[in-house]
């Protein structure tokens, strides 16, 4: 017995607890049907359900997981745009999340650039191991916030890890590619973006519920960088015409050859 | 329902994460556990985790240290997708558990509560006879003192967990001569008899409850609706139950199952809203797509009408829920009022589920479709925990009672 306390002790001591930055968004649940706003830039928000970006869903649960593995550390939460993203703070807080960070602004820019300057500013001197992100918000699908804020913090950057590993100031990520996968080993601090497969996100227990209301939330004007980048018009995907059966059996399938060919013109 | 009458922002948390729950992992299954009527352990450990199985109790006897709306929330967002998954709740929580919290002693809460309130083991209720049913009176089971421990023999009918569960609360004639002043409450111990499906889950046993000689359950009912939730009769052949099983005075029992009862009631009427919910969110679903005639279904006035009526109905039944959800919670007498949410909610159950079946025309007969499920599983709202008969009676007897000598 008294070996193992002795490992247990070397392990703890060895390992600074670790502390993690993540950063979400509260994008629109996407099983809705879509309707462009009166502007003609933005979705109309009227009616629709919220939640955290599937990605960063993601990432909140791996950076969970990871501090648990390790059995020290915390992991803080971020996030931009206006009060009602604090709800979206404290599902995460609620997940197991230490503490939450809002950054205030009435509006959530549309260019990453204005975000990842807001980000980088709060980030900057926190003391953060790692910081993490989804590969990209499920709403906007930019994909470049996470890239952004690293080339700011001049650290590191992990892009679309399917996997992720951290101990003593080094970290390892697998990424899929294009007909594979690359195994990456980096240093730290550093950012990394989270895709999916990674970790399912786990549902808050009532008892992270009741716990995350007593956890600490900050509140912060966003430092927001230059808005350089507008949306200018926004449409919807064209109605698909209706199907048409010409019949059944062999004997339409010449017909249906020759509609492929000369009206569809797909072979 | 205007959201901010009854709920906070906690409420709506639990709300959200149940309702995620219950889509994601109930609802897929809740079709196969209604076919094969097995007890569904996977999911009761996942709801163990998440404190499904103990929302009221504090966090010191194990619970989630919630209040009693969110407890209906839950009931409520489960029986939408799955009545079987939100009665295991219900009747795990307010019959299984609900007595030993509120009349238990010091002792007996510390032995009892935290088992259940985690999930580690189940909990049930033994009230109802062979010749005992609305008329709980009736109750011919007995409890005989000898020395230091009573002796039990009879037997309950219609059980909620009697195969599933390791506790239950039981009740039996103490004094045969005071009628329902002669009815007292006991802890009895057995051991889960669906034990192996219930291990591969790890949980559903503790090897600390010691299985009382002459305490076993009986056949499992092949039931129309609340097909994953196990109901057996429980029977008791000279069952020596220790003294300090006897839970609140002797005699006590009658009074303290009443109360027990409005809680459930109130737990039977939400868990009926939604299923009256689920069903309604089905059919509108459906109108809104199926064609005929060139047009959505919904769009005929023969439709939307029905529609709209259901929806009406099940607004009322919101109000009628968490308002006696609230008084609960306020420490009010409930008696009245949980007695009418349980008539009305059920009762529009079953209108509710009718109408989302014609809605669906032959589909919604086919098991391709929820609503034939949720109908079935509807009817017994009207009859468990207190038929629509006595719930009418309840209330008339309250409106009567300072009028009528």
């Amino acid at each position: 017995m008294g070996g193992t306390i002795f490992l247990v002790n070397f392990f703890t001591m060895g390992a600074a607890p670790v502390k993690i930055a993540v950063c979400i968004k509260r994008v629109p649940e996407m099983d809705g049907a879509f309707k462009i706003a009166a502007s003609g830039t933005a979705v109309d928000e009227t009616g629709l359900k919220w939640d955290i970006s599937d990605f960063d869903g993601y990432a909140v649960e791996a950076a969970l997981q990871m501090t648990e593995k390790l059995g020290a550390g915390e992991v803080h939460v971020i996030s931009l745009g206006p009060d009602v993203v604090q709800e979206t703070l404290r599902k995460a807080l609620s997940m197991g999340c230490a503490r939450a960070t809002h950054l205030k602004c009435d509006v959530v820019p549309f260019d990453p650039f204005a975000i990842a300057s807001a980000l980088a500013a709060e980030l900057q001197g926190g003391g953060y191991d790692l910081v993490m992100f989804g590969k990209m918000s499920i709403d906007s699908a930019n994909g470049a916030v996470g890239l952004m804020v690293a080339d700011l913090l001049g650290m590191p950057m992990v892009h679309g890890c399917s996997k992720l590993d951290i101990a003593a100031g080094a970290g390892t990520a697998r990424r899929e590619i294009e007909g594979g996968g690359e195994l990456v080993r980096f240093s730290l601090p550093a950012v990394v973006s989270i895709d999916e497969g990674i970790a399912r996100p786990r549902y808050p227990s009532l008892k992270g519920i009741m716990a995350a209301k007593k956890k600490p939330m900050d509140v912060k004007p966003a430092q927001l960088g230059p808005v350089r980048l507008t949306v200018q018009k926004m449409d919807l995907p064209a109605a698909r015409a209706a199907g048409r059966i010409l019949g059944e059996g062999a004997a339409v399938v010449p017909e249906l050859v020759r509609l492929l060919q000369q009206e569809a013109k797909v072979i | 329902m205007e959201d901010s009458l009854y709920f906070e922002e906690q409420h709506l948390q639990v709300r959200e994460m149940v309702r995620n729950f219950a889509r994601e992992e109930v609802a897929p299954v809740a079709a196969h556990f209604d076919a094969i009527a097995e007890f569904p352990w996977a999911n009761i450990r996942k709801m163990g985790e998440l404190g499904l199985l103990g929302v009221p109790w504090s966090e010191e006897l194990g619970g989630a240290g919630l209040d009693l709306v969110s407890y209906m929330i839950v009931i409520h967002e489960l029986a939408k997708v799955d009545a079987s998954h939100g009665l295991t709740v219900s009747a795990h929580t307010t019959l299984g558990t609900s007595p030993i919290v509120h009349f238990g002693t010091e002792a007996q809460r510390r032995r009892y509560v935290p088992l259940l309130a985690s999930g580690r083991v189940m909990g049930g209720f033994g009230l109802t006879e062979e010749g005992a049913g609305s008329d709980a009176g009736g109750t011919r089971t007995t409890a005989v003192r000898r020395g230091d421990h009573y002796v039990l023999n009879g037997s309950k009918r219609f059980i909620t967990h009697g195969g599933v569960g390791e506790i239950f609360v039981v009740t039996a004639v103490t004094d045969p001569s005071q009628g329902t002043r002669g009815i007292s409450s006991f802890i009895l111990t057995k051991q889960n008899d669906d034990l192996a499906a219930a291990q591969e889950h790890g949980i559903g046993h503790d090897a600390s409850l010691r299985p009382m000689p002459g305490f076993s359950s009986g056949k499992k009912e092949d039931k129309l609706g609340w097909r994953a939730s196990d109901t057996r009769e429980l029977i008791f052949q000279d069952v020596e139950v220790p003294a300090e099983n006897l839970l609140g005075a002797e005699g006590q029992g009658f009074i303290n199952f009443m109360r027990t009862l409005d809680a459930g009631r109130v737990g039977i009427a939400a868990l009926s809203l939604g299923i009256a919910e689920g069903a309604f969110e089905e059919a509108l679903k459906y109108a809104s797509v199926r064609k005929q005639f060139g047009q959505a279904i919904a769009t005929f006035q023969g439709i939307g009408f029905q529609l709209a009526d259901m929806a009406t109905e099940i607004e009322a039944g919101k109000h009628l829920v968490y308002h006696a959800a609230r008084m609960l919670q306020e420490g009010k007498s409930v008696t009245k009022s949980a007695a009418m949410a349980k008539l009305f909610c059920s009762e529009l159950a079953m209108r509710a589920t009718i109408k989302a079946i014609q809605i669906h025309g032959g589909y919604g007969y086919t098991k391709e479709y929820p609503v034939e499920r949720m109908m079935r599983d509807a009817k017994i709202c009207e009859i468990g925990e207190g038929t629509s008969e006595i719930q009418r009676l309840v209330i008339s007897r309250e409106l009567l009672r300072n009028l009528v000598a």
